[in-house]
């Protein structure tokens, strides 16, 4: 996982690879980050992660009301179809905020 | 065809297993949503095995078994541990926006599970707690 910000406010989580229960728990560690409070926006890119279990998307879950009760946007972008159909099966498509783009996640 | 893979009970197996299973279904050439569906409910189920009915103890083993006749894929996973893994109440439902609401993190494996495959069942064989899917490769 690599971390780029475009701005001082804007912070860009780029995943890779297989984001399982074993590798799940270095995701909890970057989302619990203190800073990410600060930010608007926190983009998620999956262009280069090739699976998520429900492991991976419970982390998610279980950052998002603190994040968003601080006011920070989380919007997901890149998803390959494979891993968006998982999120389209618990129904996640419809409440997250998902982009195609980068660009499309920026403005959002 | 068959295959047969034993899983020691830690969560970095996880990957074997998923590899296992992908390479196994190469032979049926399904499409890469599909594989990607049968390889994450195998994973859901193992990994709750492992965490949940064995406690990540690595000298704890499972038996998945694969057999693909025609299109039908038929999974087993065997647990030797104590617990009784039984789904009791039935296909587990999910309620999505109170889910996203309270943070939660775990309930959404075995929702999975009963998602991406046509079939799911777990029963006692020998004392021991066997989970079944299966799916149509089509």
């Amino acid at each position: 996982m690599k971390i780029t910000s475009h701005t001082t406010t804007i912070v860009t989580l780029a995943l890779e690879g297989e984001l399982d229960a074993s590798s799940a728990i270095k995701l909890d560690a970057e989302l619990a980050q203190p800073a990410l409070l600060t930010c608007d926006k926190v983009l998620v890119n999956f262009q280069q992660l090739s699976y998520i279990s429900s492991a991976g998307i419970g982390m998610f879950l279980s950052h998002l009301p603190r994040l968003q009760g601080a006011g920070v946007k989380v919007v997901f972008f890149n998803l390959p179809e494979k891993i968006l159909n998982v999120f389209e099966i618990l129904g996640l498509d419809a409440l997250l905020h998902l982009a195609v783009t980068e660009q499309d996640a920026l403005v959002r | 065809m068959t295959s047969r893979l034993r899983v020691y009970c830690s969560c970095h197996n996880l990957q074997q297993v998923r590899d296992f299973v992908r390479h196994f279904l190469l032979v049926a050439s399904p499409s890469e949503r599909l594989v990607n569906q049968v390889v994450l409910a195998i994973d859901e189920v193992v990994a709750n095995f492992i965490i949940h009915s064995n406690g990540e103890n690595a000298d704890h083993f499972l038996d998945l078994s694969l057999a693909l006749q025609d299109t039908r894929l038929d999974v087993e996973i065997e647990d030797y541990s104590a617990t009784n893994f039984t789904l009791a109440g039935g296909t587990p439902t999910l309620d999505m926006p109170a889910h996203l609401r309270q943070g939660q993190r775990g309930g959404l494996g075995l929702v999975l599970v009963s998602r991406l495959m046509d079939q799911v069942a777990y029963f006692e064989r020998n004392a021991h707690t066997v989970c079944h899917l299966s799916k149509t490769l089509s």
